[in-house]
């Protein structure tokens, strides 16, 4: 994936998604400016929504808008959308932000020493520079609670595993390329796995069942496997540290 | 004290499914839900419930079960049975309901290569997790306990006795194979050369063995990328059509992930999603590119259908004489089993 060199105009691309659903693309790049349209479309069409919307999906660059195409259509909607695009305000996001802590040590960082190896630093090191940055969220995708999360220190980064695993415990805390992300559930996954969060990042029972929405920003915080072990009984979730309230 | 199937033998994969939880893509929950909703719907109004209601999702091998408590079921699904395995034995065919007496034990033969339902009356007992009842395995999430039946698991139902004055039976659906999957094309056909957009409308393809729940992946020549097959992360839709770098297409099922990145090259109608559910591994299809007012079309001629298939509901008496002989003859005694539980 590419940073975007500079914004193209907030003219709206939009993409046909079959019968039932309509892509608007609002940019090209992942970039939070980019990713910043994207959820303020969403959240306007969800405070105001357009006849025969089912709902909608903000992804890096671009919203996917569900709808009833018996109630309306394509064309409908991107006149709608179009209407609404050029005023929404273009700049950053008022951002909450959150800590999670991490256990980087031993069983949980599985990758750990690899990574410190490939990129020429000790374990600590690593640590220090991963945990010194406030991640950006820049989407909550694939499985219920996954957020991608950008933008790993550059020289964190590196291209994905060469033979993923078939297990990947729930809570990894994963990097590959700019990214990083916490894996809520058991999965197979190609990602290096650095550490690992007693945080429950879904929670299907809860009023809000994920807490983290595109725009947030978090910090990891690294603890020991004791407090690893304590907050996991204790079932926490990520902590608020300040922001906006939405 | 209420009524519950008690599983004697699992089935393979079998999991409770509706019409899909909707509203929560934008926190990363696909939204899941019938593989064939129009099976799903007929299974329900069999037995007098609403469209929407929870009911068992099988396909190639159904599960036992033994009746605690008088229950109410029906099943639908091209080559389905009902057999009564003990006390009385006998079979009962699929749309039509049947009242199973408690303390019989009985199976779900499928024939068929789609997937089939068994509706109970009422439903089953079960919570909605995010406003659904269907169940996202890979998330543990809804049916019963995230996940596929367990031999030795109880399904409570909501109902303590058969409410349905009579048994209903609906005409059998004949549901003609498509000459071809209608797609309209894109998001990104423009990720495609020439002769990609070629292959893939004018060769056939083979459904692959390793197709679930979230995706069909198909077997034939390679579909041609332009450039790259690694995009900007975006929404999939249902039915949307990826093509990873292998260049076989993968159709995005019930429970596929919400965001992907491979180059979406078209995406099936809504119309022809319940058909493209119930193409069973190795057959073959093609697709056909079609526009926005076709697939609108061809969308309210399904709704027509099904308005059709729910007025053909209407009950019937004697229609099984044989099967209520065999039940009658055992002279089950109602609550029977549910005091040995």
């Amino acid at each position: 994936m590419k940073q975007a060199a500079s914004l193209p105009s907030p003219r709206p691309r939009f993409l046909h998604c079959g019968d039932a659903a309509l892509s608007v693309e609002l940019g090209d790049g992942v970039d939070r400016r980019i990713s910043a349209r994207v959820v303020r479309l969403h959240r306007h069409l969800h405070a105001q929504p357009l006849p025969g919307v089912i709902e909608t999906l903000p992804t890096f660059r671009s919203l996917l808008i569900n709808f009833d195409p018996r109630e309306t259509d394509p064309a409908s909607l991107a006149d709608a959308v179009a209407a609404v695009v050029g005023d929404l305000p273009d700049e950053p996001l008022p951002s909450r932000r959150w800590s999670i802590p991490v256990c980087y040590h031993g069983e949980f960082g599985l990758d750990l020493d690899e990574v410190a190896s490939l990129t020429a630093m000790t374990p600590a090191q690593l640590v220090e520079c991963q945990a010194s940055v406030w991640y950006y969220v820049y989407m909550l995708g694939f499985l219920p609670g996954y957020a991608y999360l950008g933008d790993t220190p550059e020289p964190l980064r590196l291209p994905r595993r060469t033979n993923p695993r078939t297990r990947v415990p729930a809570g990894s805390l994963a990097i590959a390329s700019s990214f990083a992300s916490i894996y809520p559930f058991e999965n197979p996954g190609g990602w290096h796995i650095i550490g690992r969060s007693p945080v429950s990042l879904f929670d299907a029972g809860a009023d809000e069942p994920v807490l983290l929405a595109p725009g947030d920003e978090i910090r990891f915080e690294p603890i020991s496997p004791q407090t690893y072990e304590a907050l996991h009984r204790a079932g926490v979730r990520p902590r608020l540290l300040d922001g906006a309230a939405q | 004290m209420t009524a519950a199937l008690a599983v004697i033998a699992p089935g393979l994969n079998v999991t409770v499914q509706d019409l899909g939880r909707v509203g929560f893509q934008a926190i990363g929950v696909p939204t899941s839900g019938a593989l064939d909703p129009v099976m799903l719907r007929l299974a329900n109004w069999l037995v007098g419930n609403r469209d929407g209601e929870g009911a068992l999702e099988m396909r190639f091998s159904g599960p036992a079960f033994e009746a605690r408590g008088d229950v109410h079921l029906a099943v639908a699904g091209d080559g389905a049975e009902i057999e009564l395995m003990s006390p009385a034995e006998g079979r009962s065919p699929a749309y039509r309901s049947v009242m199973v007496p408690s303390g019989q034990r009985f199976r779900v033969t499928l024939k068929g290569a789609g997937p089939c339902y068994l509706a109970v009356e009422g439903g089953f007992n079960v919570q909605p997790v995010l406003g659904s009842l269907s169940t996202l395995a890979i998330a543990h999430l809804g049916g019963f306990h995230g996940g596929a039946l367990q031999a030795g698991a109880v399904l409570p139902l909501r109902l303590a006795r058969p409410a349905l004055a009579t048994e209903l039976a609906l005409r059998p659906p004949k549901f003609a194979p498509a000459p071809a999957i209608r797609v309209i094309m894109g998001p990104q056909d423009a990720s495609f050369t020439e002769a990609g957009l070629k292959t893939f409308l004018n060769q056939p393809f083979t459904i692959s063995h390793l197709s679930d729940r979230m995706g069909l992946r198909l077997q034939g020549q390679a579909i041609e990328h332009s450039g790259s097959f690694d995009l900007i992360s975006d929404g999939n839709a249902h039915g949307a059509i990826q093509v990873p770098g292998s260049g076989q297409p993968i159709v995005l099922m019930a429970d596929r992930g919400t965001t992907g990145g491979y180059p979406k090259i078209a995406t099936v109608i809504s119309a022809d999603l319940p058909m493209l559910g119930r193409l069973p591994p190795g057959a073959e299809l093609r697709f056909k590119a079609v526009t926005h007012a076709e697939a609108v079309e061809a969308l309210r001629a399904q709704d027509a259908l099904l308005a059709q298939l729910k007025a053909s509901v209407t009950p019937y008496r004697d229609a099984n004489e044989e099967l209520a002989r065999a039940l009658l003859e055992e002279n089950i005694i109602s609550g029977v089993a549910d005091a040995q539980a």
